[in-house]
């Protein structure tokens, strides 16, 4: 087990310096000159723009930016943001948290919905109830999330007034960021109605992000279930006179969530892209849109910084699932 | 950690209990975040918002909703005959905020003013380099080359010598940069090793104090209980932060916040229908044109210009790309600008006569040339590309073949300047409502070369003698008089197809009292009231 563990964790270092590189030099491949683009009409003295090159280090090779990138990046400094002028660590400590919020709510939903509807589809395999899970899944899955987001706005906050429209919380609230997870501070803050407000401005954005992973969940559930309730041991359960519910939660499921588990594992990625565009919609102050401010404004040290620190996450992320299969699989453990 | 908490929660009980029931909040649903509470070093309109607009004073101030210019901190003042000394008699008891980190022990004086500039100007200044050294606007005005000396007599008294006459001078002092920042909290930070905190928790003498950003979430600001002009009528102001224009709307639709900017042309009619919003509207302080390079053949000539810019219809483009977001422009500085000279008529849109033109001109069949779009869109033209296209058949009916041409924002604006192009698509947004910042930037001979805003490389000396005298004057009438003459002599030389002015929206709740919009783009809740 031992042997597995330090194997998978190896692998990082050549991976976070390929997302280091990556990171770096895709932001560099965006078109143009980030000076240029801040000055807008105005126009910039060209002093002053040969100045403001020399102070971003825009003027030196690329290999040696880089080499000038990693070095501050392995101190823990990742730079300053072009616009804010704030350190771009800082700047995505204050803004994570909310991120992390949304995406753990959104994977919550999507595995606690995901699950049992794959399950359900399975087990009732081509009944209507099989068909009507999968095509809500298709749909889910090819459905825009912006557009999805809007309508959901729409209904539920504008016509119905169920939901709030978007924020984290009700402007009336003033809650200090003490851990930055807003369920968390607004139960520490000890306002009548806060938390109830912060869980209410979770729910359209918790159902719009975790509409995609929900599906793919859905879907995987549904076909490693099938493939394992096709097994021999099972029809071994059933003739050891097992109850149904026996067979299927216990041994089907524990088998059937290998692959789940990968799927999951690998949703965090489309979590962080999916991020940006409900972060954008539902006025969430993320990481999400932070990026997306960030390349348009061509901010650099804040695009690179995000890319690195949600690659990283990502990164470890998926270790966690190789050594969480690991644990789950003997077979896995004990091959590699 | 523990003593922390303890310390946070008794602020906010302590907070909450100083404030009755009954205070009157206003929500602004804000377009985007600020970049910090410092505007010298900023250009866009979000951190103006932010910050100069509720939090600071300047000298002089533009009166809400106009570009008139009134006293703000400087009570008074006086020009020198020659024009080159203003001395500006401040105002007495005008009291700074009291935030968490501050507390300040005397009333804004001439030191405040100058460390003000200074900051901008001396780069020996310990602050020239807090937060950023790109004090943007201060260049951009002129102001290295034009000041002189900043200096007091007494601690009421500020004297500014520049070394040439500059009438838009005392327009410029208006401006978000030349917001007027507390040298004792300055002394104060630097001491503290804390320099950053004067641009990250602002201290001012505005109508309003800010209490918290929560950043890209929220901006909590308190009314200045001592606003030297008296308390602002909401007691609690809240910016939250809203991206999203469809967004917004249903926000102010569901009364989550009270006033919004910028919303989306396809939704005014459904704003104009609903009995519990009011839709406020003003041209802004803008132009959008198509601009000839003058110094490339066919377009020196006089004629061709007067052709083309009698075979665009000009209405087709307001109808299909600005829908009701714009104007038909005829001159090249928007209606609400002083000297605007009403009395200049535009173009007919008659192609007919515009073939007639081009044949005198020598091009009976018409010729070839480029057009340029912006990749963008900016506050004066909606989509470049659409208008380009609907330019390019227009021009193909009088045997003009134009190619659409686009680069990158950045490159695109450099290479205009540059003079790269044949007919290239560009606008201006105003900074100070003075004339001399389109006319002069624009259109000036000096604007010329690289560089310069002079994008059709124009250099027209009766036109060019008329704002250059405009500039030396401070007599109201006089340039006035000037600018009006100027702008007879642009329309009959065309260097430009003017376009359009564009109309800034704002929507508010129907309570909201006194909402004024000014030309400037700015949104100010001094004033405002909640009914």
């Amino acid at each position: 087990m031992l042997r597995f563990v330090l194997t998978r964790a190896s692998l990082i270092i050549p991976t976070f310096v390929g997302v280091t590189l990556l990171a770096f030099l895709l932001v560099h491949l965006i078109p143009g000159d980030p000076i240029e683009t801040m000055a807008g009409e105005r126009g910039i003295d060209p002093a002053r723009h040969a100045q403001l090159r020399a102070e971003y280090g825009f003027d030196k090779p690329l290999m040696v930016q880089y080499g000038i990138y990693v070095g501050h990046v392995l101190r823990g400094d990742l730079g300053i943001s072009a616009i804010t002028h704030q350190r771009v660590i800082d700047e995505f400590r204050q803004l994570f948290p909310a991120t992390i919020e949304l995406s753990l709510c959104a994977v919550i939903f999507a595995i606690v919905v995901g699950i049992p509807a794959g399950m359900l589809a399975a087990v009732r395999r081509n009944s209507i109830l099989d068909h009507g899970i999968m095509a809500m899944s298709l749909t889910g899955y090819s459905m825009p999330i912006f557009w999805w987001g809007l309508l959901l706005i729409l209904l539920f906050s504008s016509v119905l007034g169920w939901t709030p429209v978007s924020g984290r919380v009700d402007v009336a609230y003033f809650i200090e960021p003490t851990t930055g997870f807003l369920l968390i501070d607004s139960l520490l803050s000890d306002q009548e109605g806060a938390f109830r407000s912060a869980v209410s401005h979770l729910i359209l954005p918790t159902i719009v992000l975790g509409t995609v992973p929900l599906a793919v969940i859905a879907r995987m559930t549904r076909s490693a279930m099938l493939e394992v309730l096709g097994e021999d041991y099972i029809r071994t359960a059933r003739a050891k006179g097992l109850s149904p519910i026996r067979v299927v939660a216990l041994h089907a499921l524990r088998n059937a969530l290998i692959p789940v588990i990968t799927v999951i594992g690998l949703s965090v990625g489309t979590l962080f892209t999916g991020a940006i565009l409900t972060e954008t919609i539902f006025s969430w102050p993320g990481v999400g849109h932070w990026v997306v401010d960030g390349i348009s404004r061509r901010d650099y040290p804040v695009v690179q910084g995000a890319v690195l620190m949600l690659g990283t996450v990502v990164m470890l992320v998926n270790l966690a699932v190789d050594l969480l299969y690991g644990l789950v699989n003997p077979r896995i453990r004990h091959t590699s | 950690m523990r003593t922390k908490l303890l310390a946070t929660a008794c602020t906010i009980l302590a907070l909450a209990a100083a404030h009755t029931a009954s205070a009157k909040t206003l929500v602004y649903c804000s377009e985007g975040s600020p970049e910090n509470f410092y505007p010298a070093i900023n250009t866009t309109g979000t951190t103006f918002d932010a910050s100069s607009r509720q939090l600071y004073n300047r000298l002089v101030e533009f009166k809400r909703g106009t570009t008139e210019v009134q006293p703000g901190l400087a009570e008074s003042w006086d020009v020198s005959s020659d024009g080159l000394t203003f001395t500006f008699h401040l105002r007495h008891g005008v009291k700074w905020h009291t935030t968490k980190t501050f507390t300040p022990s005397r009333d804004f004086n001439a030191d405040d003013v100058i460390f003000s500039f200074e900051r901008q100007w001396k780069a020996d200044n310990p602050y020239y380099k807090i937060t950023s050294d790109n004090h943007s606007y201060f260049s951009d005005m002129g102001f290295p080359a034009l000041l002189k000396a900043i200096t007091k007599t007494d601690d009421y008294t500020v004297k500014f010598e520049l070394k040439e006459p500059a009438a838009p001078f005392l327009a410029d002092l208006a401006m978000d940069f030349a917001s007027i920042i507390s040298k004792e909290y300055a002394d104060k930070m630097m001491q503290a090793g804390t320099p950053e905190k004067v641009d990250q928790e602002p201290v001012g003498t505005g109508p309003f104090m800010l209490v918290q950003y929560q950043k890209d979430a929220v901006i909590r600001y308190r009314a200045h209980p001592q606003y030297w002009a008296g308390k602002a009528a909401i007691d609690d102001l809240v910016f939250a932060i809203t991206p999203d224009v469809s967004v917004r709307l249903q926000k102010l639709k569901a009364n989550e916040c009270q006033v919004i900017p910028y919303p989306a042309p396809a939704d005014l009619d459904s704003i104009r229908k609903d009995s519990n919003l009011i839709l406020l509207d003003q041209p802004g302080l803008n132009i959008g044109y198509l601009a000839f390079q003058t110094q490339k053949k066919p377009f020196d000539d006089k004629r061709v210009r007067q052709a083309i810019n009698m075979a665009i219809n000009k209405k087709a483009i307001i109808d299909a790309v600005y829908l009701s977001t714009g104007i038909i422009a005829k001159n090249p500085i928007p209606p609400v600008m002083w000297s605007y000279n009403d009395a200049v008529q535009d173009y007919p849109y008659d192609p007919e006569k515009a073939k007639k033109l081009l044949a005198e001109a020598g091009l009976p069949n018409g010729f070839e040339t480029d057009l340029w779009a912006m990749p963008v869109q900016r506050p004066y033209n909606p989509n470049a590309r659409r208008i380009a296209e609907l330019m390019q058949a227009d021009l193909a009916k009088v045997g003009i073949k134009a190619e659409i041409k686009s680069f990158e924002w950045g490159e695109y604006r450099k290479r205009a300047q540059n003079g790269e192009h044949q007919m290239v698509q560009l606008g201006w947004t105003g900074d100070n409502g003075d004339p001399d910042n389109f006319l002069h930037v624009l259109l000036g001979c000096d604007a010329v070369e690289t560089n310069g805003g002079n994008v059709a490389k124009w250099c027209y000396k009766p036109f060019n003698d008329l704002i250059m005298e405009a500039v030396r004057v401070t007599d109201m009438q006089k340039r006035t008089e000037l600018y009006k003459q100027a702008q007879v002599i642009f329309k009959e030389e065309a260097p430009w197809v003017t376009i359009a002015h564009s109309i800034q929206y704002v929507a508010t709740r129907a309570n909201v009292v006194d909402f004024k919009l000014s030309p400037f783009g700015h949104h100010e809740f001094y004033g405002v009231d909640l009914k």
